[in-house]
């Protein structure tokens, strides 16, 4: 799903960079990449999502080249192929829940608003126990609640690849098992492959896979 | 465009406050000067339609913009007065015809314009409601004056003293309301019309009383002989004017002394209007008048002081588009997280901006729907906000 090779990054202003001379990641797996903060985790699913593009080597995502993407093709790539669930869930106050999970295809020409998919956005909302929230403003609902509507705004679209980004640290650990759990049911009902960056490392035995990041990380 | 639309929708409409903030200041910035604007044309019409259907005024020496003010919109009083003995005079001309007018007294608020029966026709004005004036005592009512104090034909109106202080001296008159006048959308919409006996009635020139002579109560008659009878203040003074009590009004004094505030003065033809101008050009009494030459340069006036009117709304304006553009880049900070995120998610920076757009594009069009509304209001009421606002 994920080949990156011979992988350099530098940011302008602070010097850091980054390399990766080789990484892969099987389609399906369930990756949890640690690494203590700074080292350039965001950075790597950044990179990976078509936000930064490399300084040099290849980045492939199933089996597009990313890194030769024009600008606009990586936007159209990343937002058919990639679902994005981040820590402060980043929902939109104003919108409904509902509006907040179809979202994506308001913003964008390269996915169709249709009834179908308003349909299957209601029925992942049912799946994620938030089903009856739907036409509640998101700022109405609880921490565990928001993750879950972020996560079915990131699998609506139904995306090869999720990538979580310290998807469970603004939650309690009650809801910390719980959400892991929803996401992992749903990328395996939707046979995507995710890469979680994580701190919490009670989380860890739960994933097919860990990498700890700081063995990329180049001192500048 | 539209999914752009539908979520600029859900934000302005979620951020009530600060939309309604907004809307409101675009609205007033852009309503004042053109609600200031309509109502200016509104004025500069009225005052010019009433002072072209108005030839000539004769007042007393002062000021010319008073007379006008006083005579066609029955607003500011005058300072000097004439006496009936000036429209006797120009009627004798021949030159012309008069119409005179005494404005000094009010009744609930509105003026009560003393004239005679050539006004009506003169200025046009029909008996929608009951009829004209027919003696002394009677009032006719402009269609504002009936319709604010819910009066009609056969209902009374009681005239007010000047002032408070004048308890002792003029008695309120107690008029009948004989007629109402049909809408006329001019400052007559708002008078109280009756005869210039009546109006000196109010002032005390004219009264009526119980008849000393028949009186039976001793404790009025203070002396009696048989040439004369003399009463103290107990004697009861008529304050309503009614068929049964008419007789005992009357005038003390020539009535050709009695006092007006203007004569309308409607010359044969302009020969006439010159030579009668000329014949006052160096009264030292009185003075001629062209309401059309006084309203011009009224206009003059109202126009440049509309200029630094403008000048002070464009400074305004310019510093709340600038108190506006402010709001708008500190918003567009507190909402930088979300414009990273729906970027992240995969939209371009030209959909952000046109996210953007679109509030904008919103908030806008609502101003403009809001201020458009308002300015058909202040133009459907032009009329009657001119005359209350402006010509009072």
């Amino acid at each position: 799903m994920i080949s990156i090779e011979s992988l350099q990054f530098a940011y302008p202003q602070d010097g850091f960079s980054l390399q990766i001379p080789a990484f892969s990641v099987p389609a399906g797996q369930k990756l949890a990449v640690i690494g203590p903060s700074g080292s350039g985790k965001t950075t790597l699913l950044n990179l990976i999502a078509g936000i930064y593009r490399p300084d040099t080597g290849h980045i492939q995502v199933a089996g597009a080249p990313v890194h030769e993407l024009s600008d606009a093709g990586r936007r159209d790539f990343r937002i058919t192929h990639i679902g994005f669930v981040f820590q402060d869930f980043e929902l939109l106050d104003y919108l409904s829940v509902l509006d907040n999970i179809l979202h994506p295809y308001r913003i964008t020409r390269a996915l169709k608003l249709t009834a179908g998919v308003r349909q299957r956005a209601c029925e992942l909302a049912g799946q994620m126990g938030i089903g009856d929230k739907l036409q509640r403003h998101a700022g109405e609902l609880s921490q565990g609640e928001k993750q879950r509507a972020a996560i079915c705004r990131a699998l609506l679209p139904q995306p090869k690849l999720i990538l979580a980004d310290e998807a469970t640290g603004n939650l309690d650990p009650d809801n910390k098992l719980h959400i892991l759990d929803l996401l992992f049911d749903a990328v395996d009902q939707h046979g995507a492959t995710l890469l979680a960056v994580t701190h919490d490392h009670e989380l860890l035995p739960r994933f097919d896979r860990v990498v700890d990041f700081h063995d990329f990380r180049q001192p500048a | 465009m539209i999914d752009s639309l539908y979520i600029a929708w859900k934000y302005v409409t979620f951020n009530k406050v600060k939309t309604t903030i907004l809307v409101t200041s675009i609205t007033l910035i852009a309503f004042l000067p053109l609600a200031l604007q309509v109502l200016l044309n509104a004025s500069e019409q009225q005052l010019r339609a009433r002072a072209g259907e108005t030839p000539l005024l004769v007042g007393a020496r002062g000021s010319a913009l008073d007379l006008v003010m006083n005579s066609l919109y029955f607003s500011d009083n005058v300072s000097q007065l004439i006496s009936m003995r000036a429209a006797e005079q120009i009627d004798d001309s021949g030159l012309a015809v008069s119409i005179p007018l005494y404005v000094r007294f009010h009744a609930r608020g509105f003026p009560v314009v003393g004239t005679s029966l050539d006004y009506f026709d003169f200025r046009r004005l029909e008996i929608k409601q009951g009829r004209m004036l027919a003696m002394l005592g009677e009032c006719v009512i402009g269609a504002d004056v009936a319709e604010r104090l819910g009066l009609g034909a056969n209902d009374s109106l009681i005239s007010s003293p000047e002032n408070l202080f004048d308890i002792a001296g003029v008695y309120p008159l107690k008029m009948k309301v004989t007629g109402v006048l049909a809408r006329s959308h001019s400052a007559d919409d708002a008078a109280v019309f009756v005869d210039t006996r009546t109006a000196w009635v109010m002032q005390g020139l004219g009264h009526g009383h119980e008849d000393v002579t028949r009186t039976r109560d001793s404790s009025v008659v203070l002396q009696r002989n048989e040439r004369n009878v003399t009463a103290n203040a107990k004697l009861l003074h008529y304050t309503e004017i009614s068929e049964a009590n008419l007789g005992s009004f009357h005038f003390h004094g020539d009535e050709k002394d009695h006092p007006l505030t203007a004569v309308i003065s409607l010359p044969q033809d302009t020969k006439s209007a010159t030579l009668l101008r000329g014949h006052y050009l160096e009264d030292k009494q009185y003075q001629i008048t062209r309401p059309d030459d006084v309203i011009d340069s009224l206009m003059e006036n109202i126009f440049r002081i509309k200029s630094v009117i403008d000048a002070v709304i464009v400074i305004v304006g310019f510093a709340t588009v600038l108190t506006l553009l402010l709001v708008f880049v500190l918003s567009l900070r507190l909402r930088q997280g979300e414009i990273d995120t729906i970027f992240r998610i995969g939209c371009s920076r030209m959909t952000v901006a046109r996210l953007l757009a679109a509030e904008i594009l919103i908030i806008a069009v609502v101003s403009a729907g809001l201020c458009a509304a308002l300015l058909w209001l202040v133009q459907a009421n032009s009329n009657e906000l001119v005359r209350s606002l402006i010509l009072r």
